[in-house]
């Protein structure tokens, strides 16, 4: 068999496995518009005036930062935590006594991620424009494309980086929730971050997705609308995804 | 062609050496069958030869390669069926068999396949809905599905109602007849006498003994043990055999003239009109010589029990 049509199999029995458990598909994506209407409630009719242009509605600030959250969950969250209980059930064991190559599978972990990721961003750029009526200009949707499947595809080399250090199931939330929620929190997806807060919160990944994203987003943007300074940081996050990745994969479960 | 060659292997985990120079082969088309008590070394050894663990020492050829280096065409001729391993629970049995064919260059039939293990009549069922028995079934139809040279079992039946078992030995003299190589581990000596051509026990990390169900641990050529009943009006001493009474009253003898013996006893017998009540001539089950194989290493290993959860 073709490689090529190879992965794109495995891709296609990742999605029906995924749909056919519908409660974990649907908190993925009710989770992320629940977040939205609520945060965006709490802040009434506020403006923002670190981020965007005066004037700007918060739930124009919400929604690159939703979106944020959202790929977060669906790549790196899903990547990393399919892969620690496939390996821990065995699944990745089974996988290596096949002839199948190890991209095959990674491939079709990706594959089935970024479909849903489109998804989800699609979900939420909908819902913001059609509850809270915030506008994106076709000419910014090149950008803001981009810009999602490249933090899509860097989410997910991290996800795959990560489940190589965490050592089995049971310990799985407690080590990804950690750097998870610093990372939400401090890059400004619930408050809008200033200073040292938002300097630190730069060198990560999700930082640089969010001002990218308000950069192409501001319906006033004058110039340019992509943000290459946030796209190469995270780039570079990808490609620390995939070294870690390569080197530490893990098979085989544990020795307890 | 020799399928399996394994000389002198050796490997540990920390302080506990799990194999301490195992050397044994399999031939082409051969059902070769390893016994031994839990901890003997026969998932780790059976886990270098499918090319999960490297070994610390010693020689191993699958196929002509050393496992550890399997590519992926090595992969292709090896059929893996691994104890306790999940499948993904929401695809259906047919789904879940159809996406491992894609890694096969010739595999057989999704049905084809399901109809050998039996499993039919569950092709649209998700794998969550089936019973651990026919999981099981399942887990040896991903075994098979890409056609295999040479098919590892690990313990194909553990957990099986008799006449699953039944079922499953069925299924193993199937792809036997089709040319394929078959090296499997068991706890069951029923297993090993029914399928296996050869059979080699490992206790504690070595080969204790190799040979045929037949002839395994000189079984052919032990004693042959016969023992009976006499009616209480009959002395045993004017038995033409010398014998001695067990604490149920019957009486016993150990020989290894085996013919002359029994034609005395039962010519004498005929010969007085005395019935031998519950005759019975046997030699050592292939239960007793296992035993009698593994039952000094069973208490050594007992103390350094083999690290499952580094294996699996």
């Amino acid at each position: 068999m073709n490689d090529a049509v190879l992965v794109g199999h495995q891709i296609r029995y990742e999605q029906k496995s995924y749909w056919r458990n519908p409660a974990s598909a649907f908190f993925t994506f009710a989770f992320p518009l629940v977040f939205f209407f609520i945060l965006t409630s709490l802040a009434g009719g506020q403006t923002d005036k670190q981020d965007l242009g005066a004037g700007v509605k918060l739930s124009q600030y919400y929604t690159p930062s939703i979106l944020g959250y959202a790929i977060m969950s669906a790549c790196l969250l899903a990547v990393a935590m399919t892969l620690v209980r496939q390996r821990e059930d065995g699944i990745l064991k089974r996988y290596r006594g096949t002839p199948a190559p190890a991209w095959s599978l990674v491939g079709g972990l990706i594959g089935s991620a970024l479909i849903v990721a489109a998804l989800l961003s699609t979900v939420v750029l909908v819902f913001a424009e059609l509850v809270y009526g915030v506008s994106i200009p076709a000419s910014h949707l090149p950008p803001l494309i981009v810009t999602i499947l490249l933090s899509a595809l860097v989410f997910c080399a991290l996800g795959i980086a990560i489940s190589s250090v965490i050592p089995n199931m049971d310990s799985g939330p407690a080590i990804i929730n950690l750097p998870f929620f610093i990372l939400v929190f401090i890059s400004g997806t619930y408050f809008p971050v200033t200073g040292n807060l938002a300097k630190i919160a730069s060198y990560f990944p999700l930082r640089p997705f969010i001002t990218a994203m308000y950069h192409s987003f501001d319906p006033y943007a004058t110039g340019s609308l992509w943000a290459w300074h946030d796209l190469r940081s995270l780039a570079i996050w990808g490609v620390i995804g995939v070294v870690v990745a390569v080197r530490r994969f893990r098979w085989l479960p544990s020795t307890p | 062609m020799t399928a399996i060659v394994v000389e002198d292997l050796r490997k540990s985990y920390g302080d506990v050496h799990a194999v301490k120079g195992v050397t044994f082969s399999v031939e082409d088309g051969e059902c070769v069958a390893m016994l031994g008590p839990n901890g003997a070394g026969k998932t780790t050894t059976l886990e270098i030869l499918e090319g999960y663990l490297q070994r610390d020492a010693g020689t191993v050829k699958v196929l002509g390669s050393d496992p550890w280096k399997g590519d992926r065409r090595w992969h292709e001729q090896v059929g893996i069926v691994l104890q306790g391993t999940a499948i993904d629970p929401y695809l259906t049995v047919s789904e879940s068999l159809a996406r491992t064919a894609d890694f096969y260059p010739n595999p057989r039939q999704v049905g084809e396949v399901l109809e050998l293990v039996g499993l039919s009549e569950k092709a649209d069922a998700k794998v969550k809905q089936l019973s651990g028995g026919q999981k099981r079934r399942l887990d040896v139809a991903f075994g098979i599905i890409g056609r295999p040279h040479l098919l590892f079992l690990d313990e194909p039946t553990t957990g099986f109602d008799p006449s699953a078992r039944r079922g499953a030995w069925e299924l193993v003299d199937n792809l036997r007849s089709l040319g394929t190589t078959i090296m499997l581990t068991t706890h069951y000596m029923d297993e090993a006498q029914a399928l296996a051509d050869r059979i080699v026990i490992v206790g504690a990390g070595q080969v204790v003994a190799e040979g045929t169900p037949d002839d395994l641990g000189g079984r052919d050529t032990a004693a042959l043990h016969v023992r009976f009943r006499l009616p209480e009006t009959v002395d045993p001493a004017a038995l033409p055999v010398v014998v001695t009474r067990d604490k149920h009253g019957a009486y016993e003898l150990k020989t290894t003239d085996d013919l002359r013996v029994l034609h005395e006893l039962t010519g004498w017998a005929l010969r007085h009109g005395v019935v031998l009540e519950g005759l019975v001539a046997s030699r050592p089950s292939l239960e007793d010589t296992y035993l009698s194989l593994v039952g000094g290493a069973t208490a050594e290993t007992a103390a350094t029990p083999e690290p499952s959860g580094a294996t699996r």
